[in-house]
Order: C-alpha cells, then sequence, then structure tokens
C-alpha cells in the first residue's frame, strides 16, 4: 500500500480500522515532498517540521479521548492567497513577499478547527492573474505528467501537488476557471462552488464578485467531504448565503438515471482540440449508456462571456489591489523623494507584468467617461449571460463542456501572448460570471498521455447534482486506476 | 462697480461622525482619543483578504438624520468605493456613497435678518472615515494612526441656497444642534466630529449664471467657516473687478494669516472611480423600518422653541440661547424640574455657564457638573443659604471641581451670615470707620450707601446677607 495514492476517503478508513496512524501519513507526504518538490514546485512555503510535530500532537490527543472527529490529522495543502496566521501568505508576490499574516481566514478556522494539518501554502499565479503559475514572482510550477509543460493556473500549484501526491487534497480559489482548469490539466478533480457558498473572509481578493475558494481532490468523493467542510454561511462575508448545510456526500447516488444532460454547441467549436472534443464524446456516450438524456443546445455566452469578464475582473482588482502601496505590509522602494514617487515606485517594482496589466486595464474601464461604455454595459452582459444559464437549467439538470480548449500547453509557449493565454479561460470564465457551480473531472488523456478535463457545469446551490453526475463518471471510467502522472522530464 | 452688485452663492458638505460604539464595517470601538492603532483589527488595517461588514446601527443613525431633516428616505441603496491614494486610507478606496444616497430632498429651516429661510438638503450618505497622520517629531517624516479609519460619517450636502457667512454659520449650528437632539452624532468639533467643506462662488446680480467655485476644505470651527467664507468673498469679488477670472480649485483656510491657499495644482485632477462595492450587499429598507424610526424620532428643536416660548413663557433670547443646545436644554429643564424655580436656572445658564463655558472655551457637553448640582445651588441661594454673589464663586468651583454646592459653601466657609446681631455689629464698625461717607449720605449722596455695603461685604469675604446689610445700614443711617 501506497500511503501517498490513497484518497482522503480511503484514508479516513484505514485511520478507522487503525490501519495507519495520522504520523505515518503525514510522514510519507513529507517524504513525498522532499523527493518531488525540486521536481515540481508546487510549494511557496512547506510546513513539514510543523506538520510532523502538530503530527505527533495530535495523535496524542487522540490517543488521550481529547479529540476526535473524521478529519483530525488528514494533512492538506493551501493555496497562498488564502490566509493562514502566522504564516506568510505570498500571494506568488513580490510585494507580500514578506507579509506574515495575523489572522486565518474562514475556511482556515474550519480546518484548523477540525485538526487539519497544514503541509504548506501552494504556488499560484501572482494574485491569481493567469493561467499557467507562470506569473508567479517566486517560481514556476511543472505539470507532473509533463515537468515541460504548465500545471495550469492561477491554482497550479494546488493541482500539481496533489497530482503529484505531495497533498492528498488542497485548497484553491477560483475567479474565472484557476481551480478547474489546472485541475483539469493536472488530471485532478477540482470544484469551483456556487458564488456564496463558501466564506471570502481571509482569501486575497482577486475580483470580489467572483472570487471562490474550492476544493482540489484526487476523487469527487473528497471534493464532496472538503464541499461539507468548508460550505456555509459566514457572518464575516455578507456575500455568502444563509441557508440550510448540507451532506454533500450522501449526494454521490452513482445514479444519473433520466438526468436531463445539455451539451451546448458553443463550447465545442473552433478553437477546441479534436483530442478533448473526441474524449468528451466518450464521456458523453457513457452518460447515455447510463440512463441520462443528452442533448445538444446552444448556450449563446462563450462569445461575450471572456470581454465581460476580463473588464469586471480587472475593474475590481484594480481596487482590491490598490492597498498594496507601500505603506504598511508591502514590498516598499528603497528611495523615493516624495509621498507619490513612494506609491509610484513600490507598485512599479512590487507588481509583475500581469498584474500590472490588469491593473491599467482596470482603472481604465473604471475611469470617468468610460466606464458606462465599459463596465456598466459589462454589467448589463453579465445579467444576460446569467439569464442565459437559468434558460439552460430550465430544461437540463447539468450542462457539460470541455474544462479546458486544450490539454496543458508548454512552459513559456503562452506566456509572450497574454490575448493567447486569456483564451485557455474561454471555457470556465462564463460560469464564475454566472455565479454558478462547476466541477472538472478527468475524463482520459491524449495522445501525448496528458489529461483531458471534463466540466460539469449546474444550476445555483446544486452542487450535490454536479457532484453526482461527476462521481457517477468517475466510477465508470476509472481515470486513477488507468493512468498516473511521470515526471516526463 | 460696487460691492452691493454682487451676491454670493455658498453650499456646504457637512461631515458628521456618528456617535455608534462600534466602527462602520468592523467591531472595533469608535472612541476618541486612545493610542495610536489600540482601535484597530486586519479589517479596519485594510489587512489583505478582510472584508466589511455594514453596522446596521449606521444606517438608522443615517435615517434617523435624514427624517429630521426632512429627507426622502430611498428604500433601495448601495455602497459604492471611491478609490485614491494617501497613506491615511488604508484599503486606498473608501467606502462611500455615489449615485444611491440612503436620503435625499431635504431642508431645514434657519433665521435670518429677512426672516425664516428654507436650505434645502441636496442629499445625506454613509462612509466611512480615513486614519490621520501625525508628524513624527523624533524620526522625521509621518505616521499613520488607523484608530479613526472606519469611523462611521454621514455626509450632508446642501444646495447652494446659502448667500453669508452668517446664513451659513445659522444653518450650521442649527444642523448640529438637529443631530444632537436626535443623537446621532455629539459634533464635537475641536474633535473633529462635525467639519465642513465650503464651497463659495460670487456672482452679478443680474447674472443668471453661477460663478465659479472654489472649496475650503476640512473646516472645523465656527470662527473659521465665517472668516474664510468672507474672505474667499472678498478675494473672488476684487478678481472679477480687476477683470480676472475666478479658477475652480480646492483651498486650505490659514487661520493664522487669515487667507486662503490653494490644495493642489489642475494636473491632480482626481478621478475617483467610483463603483459599486462588490463586497456589500446592497441595501433595502422596509417601509416599516422606516416609519419605526419616524415614530420614536425624539423632539426636535424647533418644537422645544415653540414649548419654550408658549408653556414657559420664555423670551426669544433665552430660549435661543438655550435651545441652541441639546444638552444646555436637558440640563435647563432637568435643574428646572428638581429645583422648581425655571427663571433662576434660565439665568445661570444664559448668563454665567455661557460666559464660562466662553472663556474657557468649552462646548456644552463639556460642562462637568450635573444638573441636580446645578438646581441645589439654586436651591441654597432660594433658601438664603448663600448670596447669589457667593453663588458666582459656586458655580465656578462646580466648573473646576464639581461636587456638591452645600459642601463647597461648608468647605468653603461661605455660608451666609443672616444673623440680625452679628450683622448689626458690622454695620456699626463700618459706620465708625467711614464718618466721611457718613456725612456724604446725610447730605443726600445716596451712592455712599453703596460704598458703606461693598465695605462690608469686603469685610465679611461676601457672606453677610446683602438685603438685611441694606436694611440696617439705612436704619443707622437715619437714626
Amino acid at each position: 500500500m501506497n500511503i501517498i495514492d490513497l484518497t482522503v476517503n480511503e484514508l479516513q478508513e484505514k485511520l478507522k480500522n487503525k490501519e495507519l496512524t495520522i504520523k505515518e501519513i503525514t510522514q510519507a507526504y513529507v517524504d513525498r515532498i522532499n523527493e518531488k518538490e525540486k521536481d515540481v514546485e508546487a510549494f511557496v512555503t512547506t510546513l513539514t517540521d510543523e506538520a510532523l510535530n502538530k503530527a505527533e500532537e495530535i495523535q496524542k490527543k487522540i490517543d488521550e479521548g481529547e479529540i476526535n472527529g473524521d478529519l483530525a490529522g488528514i494533512p492538506i495543502g493551501i493555496k497562498d492567497n488564502i490566509n493562514t496566521k502566522g504564516v506568510k501568505t505570498t500571494c506568488s508576490s513580490k510585494m507580500l513577499e514578506n507579509f506574515v499574516s495575523p489572522y486565518d481566514a474562514t475556511v482556515m478556522q474550519k480546518i484548523n478547527s477540525e485538526n487539519m494539518i497544514n503541509l504548506g501554502k501552494l504556488n499560484m499565479d501572482e494574485f491569481a492573474m493567469g493561467s499557467s503559475t507562470e506569473t508567479s514572482y517566486f517560481k514556476t510550477t511543472k505539470n507532473p505528467w509533463d515537468l515541460n509543460r504548465v500545471p495550469g493556473g492561477s491554482s497550479g500549484g494546488s493541482a500539481a501537488a496533489v497530482a503529484s501526491g505531495m497533498v492528498p487534497w488542497a485548497l484553491g480559489s477560483d475567479t474565472g476557471g484557476s481551480i478547474r482548469q489546472p485541475a483539469s490539466f493536472c488530471g485532478v478533480v477540482g470544484l469551483k462552488p456556487t458564488y456564496g457558498l463558501v466564506s471570502r473572509y481571509g482569501l486575497v481578493a482577486f475580483a470580489s464578485s467572483l472570487d471562490q475558494i474550492g476544493p482540489i481532490t484526487k476523487d469527487v468523493k473528497d471534493a464532496a467531504i472538503l464541499l461539507n467542510l468548508i460550505a456555509g454561511y459566514d457572518e464575516k462575508d455578507t456575500t455568502s448565503v444563509n441557508m440550510e448545510k448540507k451532506d454533500y456526500v450522501k449526494a454521490l447516488t452513482g445514479d444519473v438515471k433520466g438526468l436531463k444532460i445539455g451539451v451546448p454547441k458553443e463550447f465545442f467549436g473552433e478553437g477546441i482540440n479534436e483530442e478533448v472534443k473526441n474524449s468528451l464524446k466518450e464521456a458523453i456516450n457513457k452518460y447515455k449508456e447510463l440512463g441520462a438524456e443528452v442533448e445538444e443546445f446552444s448556450l449563446n455566452v462563450a462569445e461575450y462571456a471572456l470581454a465581460t469578464y476580463y473588464i469586471i475582473a480587472c475593474a475590481e482588482a484594480s481596487s482590491n489591489l490598490g492597498r498594496f502601496d507601500g505603506i504598511r505590509y508591502t514590498y516598499r522602494t528603497s528611495e523615493f523623494k516624495d509621498l507619490k514617487e513612494l506609491f509610484k515606485k513600490s507598485r512599479s517594482e512590487g507588481f509583475g507584468d500581469e498584474v500590472k496589466r490588469r491593473i491599467i486595464l482596470g482603472t481604465y474601464v473604471l475611469s470617468s467617461g468610460y466606464y458606462d461604455a465599459y463596465y456598466k454595459k459589462a454589467q448589463k452582459v453579465r445579467t444576460m449571460v446569467m439569464n442565459e444559464f437559468n434558460k439552460g437549467f430550465e430544461k437540463y439538470d447539468v450542462i457539460l463542456t470541455p474544462t479546458s480548449p486544450t490539454v496543458a500547453f508548454g512552459i513559456g509557449e503562452k506566456s509572450g501572448n497574454p490575448l493567447e493565454m486569456y483564451l485557455a479561460d474561454i471555457c470556465t470564465v462564463s460560469i464564475n460570471i454566472a455565479g454558478v457551480p462547476g466541477i472538472s473531472i478527468p475524463c482520459g488523456v491524449d495522445s501525448n498521455g496528458m489529461p483531458i478535463g471534463m466540466q460539469i457545469v449546474g444550476n445555483k446551490f446544486e452542487e450535490e447534482k454536479i457532484l453526482n453526475v461527476a462521481y457517477t463518471l468517475e466510477k465508470e471510467i476509472k481515470f486513477r486506476e488507468k493512468y498516473k502522472p511521470e515526471f516526463k522530464k | 462697480m460696487s460691492r452691493e452688485e454682487y451676491e454670493s452663492v455658498i453650499g456646504l458638505e457637512v461631515h458628521a461622525e456618528l456617535s455608534t460604539k462600534t466602527k462602520i464595517f468592523c467591531s472595533c470601538p469608535t472612541k476618541f482619543g486612545a493610542s495610536p492603532n489600540t482601535q484597530t483589527c486586519p479589517i479596519c488595517m485594510a489587512m489583505p483578504g478582510t472584508l466589511p461588514v455594514l453596522n446596521e446601527k449606521v444606517v438608522e443613525y443615517a435615517v434617523k438624520a435624514g427624517l429630521a431633516t426632512n429627507c426622502t428616505i430611498s428604500k433601495d441603496s448601495k455602497n459604492d468605493r471611491k478609490n485614491y491614494y494617501y497613506p491615511d486610507l488604508p484599503k486606498s478606496y473608501q467606502i462611500s456613497q455615489y449615485d444611491k444616497p440612503l436620503c435625499e430632498n431635504g431642508y431645514i429651516e434657519i433665521d435670518t435678518k429677512n426672516g425664516k429661510k428654507k436650505i434645502r438638503i441636496l442629499r445625506i450618505h454613509i462612509e466611512e472615515d480615513a486614519g490621520k497622520l501625525n508628524h513624527d517629531d523624533f524620526g522625521g517624516g509621518s505616521l499613520v494612526d488607523l484608530n479613526r479609519a472606519g469611523v462611521p460619517l454621514i455626509e450632508i450636502v446642501s444646495e447652494p441656497d446659502i448667500s453669508s457667512s452668517e446664513e451659513a454659520e445659522a444653518y450650521l449650528r442649527k444642523l448640529k444642534a438637529i443631530l444632537e437632539y436626535i443623537e446621532v452624532s455629539d459634533c464635537k468639533m475641536q474633535e473633529g466630529s462635525y467639519r465642513a467643506d465650503v464651497n463659495v462662488s460670487v456672482k452679478k446680480k443680474t447674472d443668471e449664471k453661477l460663478g465659479t467655485r472654489t472649496e475650503m476644505k476640512n473646516m472645523n470651527s465656527f470662527r473659521s467657516i465665517t472668516r474664510g467664507i468672507d474672505y474667499e468673498i472678498d478675494r473672488q469679488i476684487d478678481l472679477l473687478e480687476d477683470g480676472k477670472q475666478v479658477e475652480q480649485q480646492s483651498l486650505r483656510w490659514d487661520d493664522v494669516s487669515g487667507k486662503t491657499f490653494s490644495m493642489r495644482d489642475k494636473e491632480d485632477a482626481q478621478d475617483y472611480r467610483y463603483f459599486p462595492d462588490p463586497d456589500l450587499v446592497a441595501i433595502r429598507l422596509s417601509n416599516e423600518y422606516v416609519e419605526n424610526i419616524r415614530k420614536n424620532l425624539p423632539e426636535l428643536p424647533e418644537k422645544r422653541r415653540e414649548r419654550y416660548l408658549n408653556e414657559y413663557k420664555m423670551t426669544e433670547k433665552e430660549t435661543d440661547i438655550i435651545v441652541s443646545s441639546k444638552y444646555l436644554s436637558d440640563l435647563f429643564e432637568e435643574a428646572a424640574d428638581i429645583c422648581k424655580n425655571r427663571k433662576a436656572v434660565s439665568n445661570w445658564i444664559i448668563s454665567d455657564i455661557s460666559r464660562i463655558l466662553n472663556e474657557k472655551e468649552l462646548e456644552p457637553a463639556d460642562i462637568p457638573f450635573t444638573a441636580e448640582q446645578l438646581a441645589h445651588l439654586v436651591m441654597i441661594i432660594d433658601k438664603g443659604t448663600i448670596s447669589s454673589s457667593i453663588g458666582k464663586k459656586v458655580l465656578e468651583e462646580l466648573f473646576e471641581n464639581p461636587r456638591e454646592p452645600e459642601d463647597i459653601v461648608k468647605e468653603k466657609g461661605w455660608v451666609q451670615i443672616s444673623d440680625e446681631g452679628e450683622i448689626k455689629k458690622i454695620v456699626a464698625e463700618i459706620l465708625a470707620n467711614n464718618q466721611q461717607s457718613v456725612s456724604d449720605y446725610k447730605a443726600g449722596k445716596d451712592k455712599a450707601l453703596g460704598f458703606l455695603v461693598g465695605q462690608a461685604m469686603k469685610a465679611t469675604k461676601g457672606k453677610a446677607n446683602p438685603q438685611l446689610l441694606n436694611k440696617l445700614f439705612i436704619e443707622e443711617l437715619k437714626k
């Protein structure tokens, strides 16, 4: 038995049956980090010593009957834009290189109260702006399936760490595809919950009206387990929704008979790789065999979603990132002659090119005289996109699309062309615009052995449905049994 | 051309700090004067990842202010971000309200030399205060204190209906009184909890079009505001008379030189890039909510004024002084209730108490003694325990070290001498030592009596009962 190949739900089973101890599990992951991190570079900060100490401490408490619980002692990795008290939270930016957070995000409080073990903070595109982790100030994370390729982004560190077995699962954040696209590139499961299901308190804001924290896991059941923990109303986040708690694990029935699946033809057009299309078609056929009703339909959003997304996301980012001004906890330029120069130089030197590009774009669309033409119009289009999805969900239980138009691309392949890079999000951004949930699961590999992701989209707060639809296919195709990352050099 | 051909147009933007216990978007206390950065948390320090949660009391207080100034309350409202960079603004944006303020289209009435005048209120919106920069005398440079960051404010924007510095002052005093009466702000000007941006323009009376306006920022005393307005009016008329243009700009009023100075040049013209704050849900108020606040509004100064004039038959002058401050007015009513001598309490307030407040540059809310202590002062005078001249000394003591007036009188040995025998002795002594005055009095110089009484008072350190003293002197002199 190789511990690092087990899912969390398998680990829980083995802990319960006393086949494994918390110490053994943590040690296995620490060993794996020591072995693989030099190749994959998924972490900004590793907490291996702390994790081993904590494992010891928790084991003692369990032995003494002080604590119990299904999640006690389970390790996890955290994207480096989620605040962790006493630990650096850098957002992979020079701006926050030395920022040690004085508080825990709400999701971290939940993780800590379950006595889970944080193995470290995971690399990402700077301030979550990017689709490859190449905009990280510190390092580019490598795709565990092929180290010459990107892991996707912005939660590339989280997806690569899960895929390479350095963490059993991780938290990511998703503003336009930042959980689902890297999950797809790395052959793991990634869920972006409905906007408002998970508290954003403590997630460093990129675009406040789009950001959501979500799980990146080895299988769908683990995603449901982690969602059970992090979902729920938080009085510290007024955009979180106060509703009854659900049990997402219970929703995994493995039965999709009679379920209506809509396949939007706009998501299978030009620009979508043929091998991706073919893999999706196979999955669609599987669903038909399993008794689901699959129908092609028109979802007229893809055309506008990307432009709308970049206007809204950049506008909000330009304001959200204003606080990184060189005055308090950020990078500060060494020489300046007045206040204006202190601001200018600290921000010019502290932010990377992609972040600056988006701040400039966002500042422009909010400027007086341009606001109506861009930001206001984008908000109107946003309403249209929501209406289009609503119409879709009147007819279908879930909507099925590719997660990304391609498999993972090569490092450096798109980093010189921002527009081409933005197209990597074409299948995912409209889901954030509409605020609905989406999950990416691996559905096959291409001729180079690179994983292909499929996205299942649900109506607001219908995570149960998309998780079950994902779970049913996962059981059928047994991706994890057939394929494993090879760390190809 | 003469100045009479011009008229001035003035608009005021008043910022009043709301007296909620906690800040507008976090639960830090709002108390004034704490050590720097002790009333802060990750939220008001704008740590990355933190989120604001709107304090419902702030909405309630702003709605109260809107209702008390005859505004329409918006049922649908929202918070917007105003983006700009400054070290005292930790998020680099201020959460304010842009196109959907909580309250709109109100007015208040002021008294002018030509009678009552309505000053319209364009809007009242809620927003957060910024922090403060303190100059560092040791290391040089500036230090940021974020205690005030996130303290709730309302901004009350008037229409440009004000035409002189006197009217501006009347408007500001009236508005301040209203906010104090409804208990939403303590309006302490020295602490900056009631301050105004003043917009001034001038035009020829015959002109339809308004002139170019200038704005004086952050003024926090009535005197600076009236002086600043008068100066700006003069300066602008002078410019126009010289055939020059008034430049639209922000100005800083300097109290020492009595002049205004330009604050920033044109190339820095700010674009605040307002947009709805995505971290906060929209504000929706029900009719019941608003009506409930309306029903529970306390008595406003106008109402109280009518009551004093009609029921208490007080003079306009004393009424206006007392009603101008809720604190004075409450003090008056409470003290009068206890001592049952309304006239005496009113006299104390409009004369000696007002004088001392002026001398010490205190606001009524700073009065250190209680209504009960003031009432007891009136009562011991009425009882004849002390004279009213001793009463003035007791009042000074009450300001210095407030305690029971009886105790002060005892401690200081100020009890009035009303014993006829003892006073007779004093009278005899004074008469013996002032033969010249006695002769003068007898020769018809009535003034001499005043001198003799004064001498007796001096000899008794003011403790002799003045009526008795007068009576006995006359008796003796007539002998």
